[in-house]
């Protein structure tokens, strides 16, 4: 192992030629695994891929290796994309192309291998190959990248994703990593970096999309005698998975990306700082940056370049706002992670007063790429205005789910029909949700909008952290913005008024719309339309006043589904029906007298005792008393019970 | 470097470097806030300030934003004025709604915002605050369902006071300001000194009210209700009550706190002096003894129980001097019951000071007697007011009376103790006329009178030098630290809570702008400079006390009644 170290580090990394020797290059191809003389397979162990069970599938192939074929070896990979396909396992058998297979449960294990290594492979199971040049074909089996939730994709962020093992550092320097930073710290000086970045025009891949060259340019240009560089890995708006997937599947890119960042602003602190419970990626992470420090990519004059970095992690505590950067940077000081005013920016005044520089993961992954393919080759991918991919992690009701990378500019339709692969169950697609809680609905109407920072500002929807949630007909979009109101409610920091109350005041409103009509006389209904009737001041006002953007984008779901919905919500406001017959508190239940068979089995289950009959004989439903649940109406055998 | 910038479609000048809401308060527009304090850097938690500027999509705040030369702002837009309307709508939402019982009635931010704004109904409405009620304090009162959250107590606590008892707990609704692990504030760090109080806009901070308890003994007849009142609280009677201060202010209070039903009125300022007399007996002895240490003031209660909590090293240094709101009442229950010939536990004896932690230290550990507390009520300035209003008062028209003796008489040094640096500076006159048997020159105190919060003075007084350091707000104990640390040597340390001293007492009346305490002090310069009785030697009250009545009394001729003891206290920091 100490001989391979110092054989990378003094035969690539610091190599000086940008070309390698042929000999190098024959070592760095096995270790690749490109030139495999045992079977190898991969299987994919990112979090969805361990929800889906694949530490089991692991354990498993483990044992049949040892039973059966002990020349085999097994690597643990990070996940490719596709949620959907896991556990994804890939089989590598000597010379011929690697092979995916989806879904491989515990029990699967066996048979799924029985065939590979006796050349009678299950096609049921099987996803595609994927070609590697002088290797045979597998004849008949169609190629990974020509699946359709393949072909629509740029993959250039998560090009290594599920390719390499993301705890070892020896793969992905053969892969060409960590040679930008050295070259950086080398042979560039800060400004240059800059200016490489600056012309390729990287923007920041979350929110306001600012240049991040420029971005960079503020914090080197201001005097001081420290400056920070933050790496913000705090993603947690609910349905979104890019940044984790990242950090799980190709540590060693991102910490890359931060070295070569922080180098460009002349920063000797680097800091991840990650989401509390996502200890799978955190060790990862760990790992990979105690492998990198081992190779002396960190620390005190890295490779005689007279540049100390150091790169530590730093866990939230478990705060949505503490993704919001002047919170962040409270909390990394040990204060409350609450928001504070702009100016002055982190770039002037930042962490501890010095200026710093927050990025996102998924920014920071572009940058190595750009270090080695240069600016033009970044500018060539994408639209004028913003060059490069957007990663999204598409969720929610589409066939297939998982993250995604697609080139900027291309149409929101292409990836709900082409890589989502249209909606689930053949029901009626309603919206996509971009950009969680503070995004916006995307109408049928929409769909043609290309994905670029101009085309969506021009609509007023924010590009967003990177979730993509497709929205069928069964979800009901007043129950859908009461659940995002009630998450900002809940996190709001508490520190400015209209997100603190505002918030509470509109969670509160939109539960008296969905809750059951207790009784029409009693005011409540006056009530409801009065406060019905403010609810779009508040949004106005939220929006024009809130401190931070998590107050001032909280009410954007509201404002999107309104325009986009208005009847949805007239129907549940005056009718007081809801037409996908979520809301609980507006679901009639009745008993078909025709096909209830008196069973019983309904008011056995019934929590409130609402449900009365004679044994064989039909019953009924007593209204007042019903709570909505629905559960008679998921127990009843004969379809006797109907909702309204 | 001024330029123009347009609002409200005229041209105002700006400078460079200011923000919008200076530049608008200096052309006489005024922009509502309720976040804002003065002294401290912007927040902008509330967003009342909200102006609109052109070219920008959203809102700004006018207290943070720097003003630039191309902005065209609008003030009080129907956008503008919407929000703001909305903003305070909001926080009524779900506010109690007490205002009739509320502390603060009359004299709420809240409710002059919401009138100023022109809200005539409840447009929004919320779910409650629960009520949350938090008496445990000896001196605040808290009432959580009544805070807007706008950050000031937080903010003074840190910064001014340096205590930090009061933060942030939880996040989203559950958001609410707490002491230490969200406990009841008696076993926070709290120090009582108030100033919490003094900057809460609405009624979720007062002092804990003791006038039921005055007026249920002031109609005892059999009790012998007295009442002692400090220098300060002339002035705050007069300010609150809306009155010209006069130089003969305090024998109109004579008058109507005898038609209140106190049978003997007394001043604080006796006390202030035996309590100058002791402390400068305290520094002779440790000049004699050459020692190295300072003598460390512990007149300002809230002070002493900061050294307690934080710094229990400097405990043995504290003066053991009783402070002079506690020996004018132990004398009260000594001397003047012996005079009048009643049982100490027969005098209900009542305080009025501009201090809010003197309700503490009347209940501290080592103030009484025999089982008896040497005060047993402590009103502050507001509370006294409140009770003049109570007993319907005309204080228009009313006869001027002196104080009761024994307690009567004070030098204008006592008055002097009331603005920071002035216990130092009495106790260094006593010093010098003490040796040189002359009064110093007035002047030399300069130094000790200005000059930020951390000032020093070395006086040579025959062939010692007394060298003084004074801190300014516990702020400066900062400072004191690093002069101590790099060799510097006081004989007597001054440490007062608040800034300024008393006269920033968080028991006068609400909303002190800096100049209105500039101005107090200024009254309080003005008294030392024209009253004849400069040193507290030489008031006939102290002479009459040193010489004759203590002397009389063999139960107190030993002083020792004058003295207490401090302890290290463990509290949730």
């Amino acid at each position: 192992m100490e001989d391979l170290k110092t054989f990378l580090i003094e035969k690539v990394l610091t190599f000086e030629s940008d070309t390698l020797s042929p000999d190098t290059e024959k070592v760095l191809q096995l270790i690749r695994r490109e030139k495999t003389v045992k079977p190898v397979i991969y299987v994919s162990t990112g979090t969805s891929s361990i929800i889906s069970g694949s530490g089991k599938t692991c354990s498993a192939i483990e044992t049949y290796i040892k039973e059966n074929e002990p020349s085999a070896s097994i690597v643990q990979v990070g996940s490719t994309g596709p949620a959907t396909f896991e556990p994804l396992v890939c089989i590598q058998i000597p010379g011929k192309n690697k092979l995916f297979f989806r879904n491989i449960t515990e029990e699967k294990v066996e048979p799924l291998l029985n065939g590979v290594f006796h050349n009678d492979i299950n096609t049921d199971d099987l996803a595609g190959q994927t070609g590697t040049k002088g290797f045979e074909l597998w004849a008949g089996i169609p190629f990974m990248d020509e699946l359709p939730f393949f072909t629509h994709q740029k993959r250039v962020i998560l090009g290594n994703c599920g390719c390499y093992d993301p705890e070892s550092i020896e793969e992905y320097i053969a892969r060409g990593g960590y040679r930008a930073y050295i070259k950086a710290i080398r042979h560039y000086t800060f400004e240059e970096v800059c200016d490489i970045i600056e012309r390729s025009g990287l923007r920041g891949r979350s929110g306001g999309g600012y240049l991040t060259g420029l971005k960079w340019k503020h914090a080197l240009n201001t005097t001081s005698n420290s400056r920070y560089l933050i790496c913000n890995a705090k993603e947690s708006d609910p349905g979104a998975f890019t940044d984790r997937t990242i950090l799980e599947s190709d540590p060693h890119r991102l910490i890359e990306g931060i070295a070569i960042a922080a180098y460009a602003i002349g920063a000797s602190n680097a800091i991840i700082f990650m989401r509390s419970g996502s200890d799978h990626a955190k060790n990862r992470l760990q790992k990979a940056i105690d492998k990198s420090r081992e190779y002396g990519l960190f620390g005190h004059n890295i490779f005689s370049s007279g540049y100390n970095l150091d790169i530590i992690i730093r866990v939230e505590p478990g705060a949505f706002v503490c993704g919001e950067e002047t919170a962040l940077i409270n909390t990394l000081e040990g204060k409350r992670g609450m928001p504070q005013l702009k100016p002055p920016y982190p770039t002037t005044s930042g962490l501890f007063g010095k200026p710093t520089v927050i990025n996102n993961v998924e920014t920071l992954m572009n940058v190595p790429l750009i270090m080695q393919n240069g600016p033009e080759w970044f500018r060539s991918i994408g639209t004028e205005n913003s060059p490069g991919t957007k990663v999204f992690a598409i969720a929610g009701k589409g066939r297939l789910s998982g993250v995604v990378e697609i080139e900027m500019g291309t149409k929101i339709r292409t990836i709900l029909d082409e890589i989502a692969d249209g909606i689930r169950e053949g029901k009626e697609f309603k919206a996509i949700q971009l950009g969680g809680v503070s995004g916006s609905f995307i109408t049928a109407e929409n769909l043609d909008i290309s994905i670029d920072y101009e085309s969506l500002k021009e609509k007023g929807i924010g590009m967003g952290a990177g979730g993509f949630v497709i929205i069928d007909e069964n979800t009901c979009m007043v129950d859908l913005v009461r659940y995002y109101m009630e998450f900002i409610r809940n996190e709001s920091c508490g520190k400015c008024i209209p997100c603190r109350e505002g918030t509470g005041r509109m969670l509160e409103i939109l539960e008296s719309v969905i809750r059951k009509p207790l009784n029409e006389e009693s005011g409540t209904t006056l009530e409801r339309f009065k406060g019905v009737m403010q609810l779009e001041t508040i949004a106005s006002v939220m929006k024009d006043t809130s401190l931070c953007g998590l107050g001032q984008t909280a009410p954007n779901p509201f404002i999107s589904a309104l325009k986009n919905f208005r009847d949805e919500f007239e129907e549940h406001i005056f009718d007081r029906k809801c037409r996908a017959n979520i809301c609980r508190g507006l679901r009639t239940f009745s008993i078909d007298v025709d096909k209830c068979t008196g069973c019983t089995a309904c008011a056995a289950k019934c929590p409130v005792n609402a449900i009365y009959g004679t044994r064989l004989q039909p019953f009924f439903i007593v209204e007042e008393k019903c709570i909505g649940c629905g559960i008679c109406f998921d127990i009843c055998k004969f379809s006797a019970i109907t909702v309204k | 470097m001024l330029f123009t910038i347009q609002v409200n479609n005229k041209k105002i000048k700006a400078e460079k470097g200011e923000t919008i809401l200076s530049a608008l308060n200096r052309n006489g527009i005024i922009i509502p806030t309720l976040c804002r304090m003065k002294e401290f850097t912007p927040t902008g938690a509330c967003r009342m300030c909200v102006v609109e500027v052109e070219g920008r999509d959203r809102l700004v705040t006018a207290c943070s934003q720097p003003v630039e030369e191309w902005m065209k702002i609008k003030t009080h837009s129907p956008r503008v004025i919407t929000a703001r309307k909305t903003i305070v709508e909001l926080l009524l939402s779900n506010h109690p709604d007490d205002c009739l019982y509320c502390d603060r009635n009359l004299n709420c931010e809240l409710q002059r915002l919401s009138e100023e704004l022109n809200i005539r109904e409840r447009r929004i409405r919320g779910r409650k605050i629960k009520p949350r009620l938090d008496q445990s304090s000896p001196a605040i009162i808290r009432e959580l369902s009544k805070c807007i959250l706008c950050g000031r107590c937080v903010r003074v606590c840190e910064e001014t006071i340096t205590a930090t008892s009061l933060d942030f707990i939880n996040k989203g609704r559950e958001t609410h300001v707490g002491a230490a692990m969200d406990r009841d504030f008696n076993f926070s760090s709290c120090i009582h000194c108030g100033q919490c109080v003094l900057v809460c806009p609405t009624g979720a901070l007062h002092e804990k009210h003791n006038i039921t308890e005055v007026q249920e003994y002031l109609n005892k007849p059999e009790i012998v209700k007295v009442i002692q009142y400090s220098s300060m609280v002339v002035y705050g009677i007069a300010e609150e009550l809306g009155m010209r201060y006069t130089r003969d202010f305090d024998k109109v209070l004579n008058s109507i706190l005898r038609k209140i039903g106190f049978d003997k009125v007394f001043k604080t300022g006796t006390g202030t002096d035996v309590c100058i007399t002791e402390i400068t007996g305290q520094l002779t002895e440790r000049i004699e003894n050459n020692s190295d240490s300072p003598l460390y003031i512990s007149a300002c209660p809230a002070w002493v129980k900061y050294a307690e909590q934080f710094i229990p090293s400097l405990i043995p240094l504290l003066s053991t001097v009783k402070s002079p709101q506690q020996i004018t009442g132990v004398l009260i229950k000594t001397l003047v019951a012996e005079q009048l010939g009643v049982k100490p536990g027969e005098i209900f004896s009542v305080s009025a000071t501009p201090c809010m932690a003197m309700k503490f230290e009347a209940r501290r550990d080592g103030m009484m007697r025999k089982g008896i507390s040497d005060v047993d009520s402590v009103l502050t300035v507001r509370e006294l007011a409140r009770l003049i209003r109570l007993y319907g008062i005309d204080t228009t028209n009313i006869e001027q009376e002196p104080a009761d003796e024994p307690l009567a008489g004070r030098s204008s040094a006592a008055i002097l103790a009331e603005v920071s640096g002035g216990l130092a500076e009495g106790v260094i006159r006593a010093f010098h006329f003490q040796k040189m048997k002359k009064e110093p020159d007035k002047l030399i105190f300069k130094k000790l009178r200005s000059g930020g919060i951390f000032r020093e003075l070395s006086v040579q007084v025959d062939d010692t030098s007394v060298r003084a350091a004074v801190v300014d707000g516990l702020t400066g104990l900062e400072k004191l630290r690093s002069a101590l640390a790099s060799g510097k040597k006081y004989d007597i340390v001054e440490v007062m809570t608040c800034p300024g001293g008393c006269v920033h007492g968080a028991g006068l009346p609400f909303s002190p702008s800096k100049d209105e305490i500039r101005n107090r002090s200024k009254l309080v310069y003005q008294s030392d400079d024209t009253e004849a009785i400069n040193l507290p030697c030489k008031s006939p009250s102290l002479i009459s006390l040193y010489e004759k009545l203590l002397k009389e009394n063999p139960d107190i001729s030993d002083r020792k009644i004058f003295f207490t003891h401090f302890e290290k206290r463990n509290v949730l920091l």
